[in-house]
C-alpha cells in the first residue's frame, strides 16, 4: 500500500489507479472485519461458558455425585469415569503410537510401508470420532453383550494413537542425523541409540503430542456414547458402563431441569479449562524445544 | 549394555566368549526392537482395516434387506422397520455446505490479515487465540448453541430472514416457515464457527510458506497488497488452500457433537433451512443406544458407513493436494 501511495502524483489521478486503490482498501477492510469476526466467537463463547460455568462452581460438584432431577449434587463420579478412561486410553494409545512413529522415523524412513502409514494416519487423525464409536462398538460391545468402561478407553485410545504417532514422528525428524552418527560410532546399538540418544533430544516434543492427545480426548463425547455408556451412580468396575462428564453434559444439557442445565455448564467449563492448560503447557513446552 | 560394549579393553578368553554372547544379546534386542516397532507401525493399518471391516459387518443386514435403495428412501421408522438414508445425507452435505461458504472466505481473509496486515507483534496473540478457538472440544460449541445461539437466532436474525426474503421467489422457500431457533441454518452455523480455525491456521501456514522474494517483486512493481494476494499468494498456494479447505470439509461432514444439540432431529428433507433436519452423525448419536432391533442398530451403523465413506474420500483428497503443495515446495 505505502509503496504504491509514493508513486509519480501524475499517475495516481488516472481512474485505473483509483479503482485499483479502491478495491484494495475493500478488501483489506474485509480482511480486517473477519479477524475481528472469528475472535468475536471465541470471546463471546468463552464469556459464556465463564460466566454460567462458574455460577455453578463449588466444591459440591467434586465431592458429590450426579443428582436425580430436581435435587442438588455434583459430577464426581463422571470426573473420576473421565479420569480412568483417559488414563487407561493413554497407557494403551501412547506406547503403540511412539512404536509406530519410531519405526517411521528411524527404520523405515522412505519405505513404502512408512508412506502409507503416514498417509492412513493422517486420515485416521481426522476420521470421524462417532464412526471410531461404532466401531468399538462392533469389536467390544457386540461381543461381549454389554457396555463397559474398557470399550470406552479403548475408542479414547484408538483416537490417541494417530495423534502420538503423527508427534514422534516429526520430532524424531528433526533429531540431527549427526547425533545418531556419533552414537553409532561408539559402538551403540541401532536400538539403543534410539532409546538412549534420539528420544532424549526428542523428549519434549514427545511429551508435547500426549498432552495434545490427552487434550483431544477429553471432550470426546461421541466415541464413549455407545461403548462407555453412562452411569447415574459410583463405580469402580470397568466391565460395567461407567459414565464420563462430556456424556454428562450431553445428557443433562439436554434435560429440561434447571440444576441438571447447570451442571451441565459447569463440567462444560471443567473440560474447557483442562483443555486450554494442556494445550498452553504444550505449547510452552514447544517453544522451550525451540530456544534451546 | 552399553557400557559392556564399550569398556572392555584389554581381551582374555573368558571376556571373549562374553563379548561374543554380549553381542549376540545386542543384535537379538536389536532386532526385536526392530520388528516391535514395525509390528506398531501395521497396527495403525490393522486399525483402519479394523474400522472398515467391522463397518461393513454391522451394516450388513441392513444393506442386504435394503438394497441399493437405502441409499435414495426417505423414509425411516423404526415401527415397521424401514430404513432409508437419503434424509441425514441431505442434513450432512447441506450443514456442512453452509458452514464451508461462511468459513472459507472469513478464514481466508483472516489468514491475509494475519500474513500480510497484521503487525509483528500482534500475529503471535492472534495466532494463538485463533488456534485456542480450534482446541474448543465440539460439545462447548454444541451446549453453547443450544442455550445461546439458536434463542438468538430464533429471536431476532430468523424472523429477519422470514420477513426480508418472504416475497423473493428461489429465497422464500429457502427461509421458509416458523423461527424454531434449532435446525438445518442453526447447525451449520454452528460448524461454521467450529472449522473456521481449522482453516485458517492452514491457510496461514501456507501463506506463509510463499517464498518472500516473489511478494517483493509485486511490491517492487506497484502492486497493492490485494493484487499480491490474489495474484501471486493465492495462484502459488492454491493446492495447499484448496487441501486445507478440504481437511475443514472433512472435520464438519464428521462432526457430531456440536450438530446434534442443534439440528433438531426430524427425519425428513425439507426445503427450508430454517426447518428442523438431521446428519448421519447427529442420527447415530441420538439413537444408537436406543435401537431396538438388529435392522435398525445395522442400519445406523450402515449410516456409519457412509459418513466414513465419505470422509474418507475427502480426507484423502486433501491429504494428496497438501502432498503435493509440499513436493512443490521441496519439502
Amino acid at each position: 500500500m505505502t509503496m504504491t501511495a509514493q508513486a509519480n502524483p501524475s499517475q495516481t489521478n488516472t481512474p485505473l489507479y483509483r479503482s485499483r486503490q479502491r478495491r484494495n482498501v475493500i478488501t483489506m477492510t474485509l480482511a480486517y472485519a473477519a479477524t475481528a469476526f472469528g475472535l468475536i466467537w471465541l470471546a463471546l463463547i468463552l464469556g459464556v461458558l465463564f460466566y454460567e460455568g462458574f455460577s455453578g462452581l463449588s466444591l459440591a460438584v467434586f465431592t458429590e455425585m450426579t443428582p436425580p432431577p430436581g435435587s442438588a449434587g455434583g459430577l464426581l463420579n463422571p470426573i473420576m469415569g473421565s479420569l480412568v478412561m483417559t488414563v487407561i486410553a493413554v497407557a494403551i494409545g501412547t506406547p503403540l503410537g511412539m512404536l509406530a512413529g519410531t519405526y517411521m522415523a528411524e527404520y523405515g524412513r522412505y519405505d513404502k510401508l512408512s508412506s502409507v502409514v503416514r498417509f492412513i494416519n493422517d486420515i485416521l487423525l481426522s476420521a470421524p470420532s462417532i464412526v471410531i464409536g461404532l466401531f468399538v462398538y462392533e469389536i467390544m460391545v457386540a461381543q461381549m453383550g454389554h457396555f463397559s468402561g474398557w470399550a470406552g478407553a479403548v475408542s479414547l485410545a484408538v483416537i490417541v494413537v494417530p495423534v502420538v504417532v503423527r508427534t514422534t514422528e516429526d520430532m524424531l525428524t528433526l533429531v540431527p542425523d549427526t547425533l545418531r552418527e556419533a552414537a553409532a560410532s561408539i559402538g551403540l546399538p541401532r536400538s539403543l541409540m534410539i532409546v538412549k540418544v534420539a528420544y532424549r533430544a526428542a523428549r519434549a516434543g514427545m511429551i508435547t503430542g500426549v498432552l495434545l492427545a490427552v487434550a483431544r480426548i477429553s471432550g470426546e463425547t461421541a466415541p464413549l456414547l455407545f461403548t462407555a455408556l453412562n452411569n447415574q451412580f459410583w463405580s469402580t468396575d470397568l466391565n460395567a458402563p461407567v459414565s464420563s462428564l462430556p456424556v454428562v453434559i450431553f445428557q443433562f444439557a439436554l434435560s429440561p431441569y434447571k440444576d441438571w442445565q447447570s451442571l451441565a455448564w459447569t463440567g462444560a467449563l471443567i473440560i474447557t479449562l483442562t483443555v486450554l492448560t494442556l494445550s498452553i503447557i504444550a505449547r510452552a513446552l514447544a517453544s522451550q524445544r525451540k530456544s534451546s | 549394555m552399553a557400557d559392556v560394549a564399550l569398556q572392555s579393553g584389554t581381551i582374555s578368553v573368558a571376556e571373549q566368549v562374553d563379548r561374543a554372547k554380549v553381542l549376540q544379546r545386542l543384535r537379538l534386542g536389536d532386532a526385536a526392537f526392530r520388528h516391535l516397532t514395525r509390528a506398531a507401525a501395521i497396527t495403525v493399518l490393522i486399525i483402519l482395516g479394523g474400522i472398515i471391516v467391522s463397518l461393513v459387518h454391522g451394516s450388513w443386514p441392513a444393506l442386504h434387506s435394503f438394497g441399493f435403495s437405502f441409499l435414495f428412501d426417505e423414509t425411516w421408522n423404526p415401527v415397521t422397520e424401514k430404513f432409508g438414508a437419503i434424509a441425514p445425507i441431505y442434513g450432512t452435505v447441506v450443514t456442512s455446505l453452509i458452514a464451508m461458504l461462511i468459513a472459507v472466505p472469513v478464514g481466508l481473509f483472516i489468514a491475509l490479515f494475519l500474513t500480510e496486515l497484521c503487525p509483528m507483534w500482534l500475529r503471535r496473540p492472534i495466532g494463538i487465540a485463533i488456534e485456542l478457538l480450534a482446541g474448543i472440544p465440539s460439545i462447548i460449541y454444541g451446549i453453547w448453541g443450544l442455550f445461546v445461539f439458536a434463542p438468538f437466532l430464533q429471536q431476532y436474525v430468523q424472523p429477519f430472514l422470514i420477513s426480508a426474503f418472504g416475497n423473493v421467489p428461489v429465497l422464500s422457500n429457502l427461509f421458509a416457515g416458523p423461527p424454531y431457533g434449532i435446525g438445518i441454518l442453526t447447525a451449520g452455523l454452528i460448524l461454521a464457527i467450529m472449522v473456521l480455525p481449522f482453516i485458517t491456521s492452514i491457510s496461514r501456514d501456507v501463506f506463509e510458506a510463499v517464498p518472500p522474494v516473489l511478494k517483493e517483486a509485486a511490491y517492487g512493481l506497484g502492486c497493492t497488497t490485494w493484487e499480491v494476494a490474489r495474484y501471486v499468494v493465492l495462484p502459488f498456494t492454491r493446492v495447499g488452500v484448496i487441501g486445507g479447505v478440504m481437511l475443514g470439509l472433512g472435520r464438519a461432514l464428521g462432526e457430531t457433537m456440536a450438530v446434534t444439540f442443534v439440528i433438531g432431529n426430524a427425519h425428513r428433507i425439507s426445503g427450508s433451512i430454517l426447518a428442523p433436519g438431521t446428519t448421519i452423525s447427529a442420527t447415530i448419536a441420538n439413537e444408537f443406544t436406543e435401537a431396538v432391533g438388529d435392522l435398525y442398530t445395522s442400519s445406523l451403523i450402515a449410516l456409519g458407513l457412509i459418513l466414513f465413506v465419505i470422509t474418507f474420500v475427502v480426507l484423502a483428497c486433501a491429504r494428496l493436494m497438501l502432498m503435493r503443495l509440499n513436493a512443490r515446495l521441496g519439502k
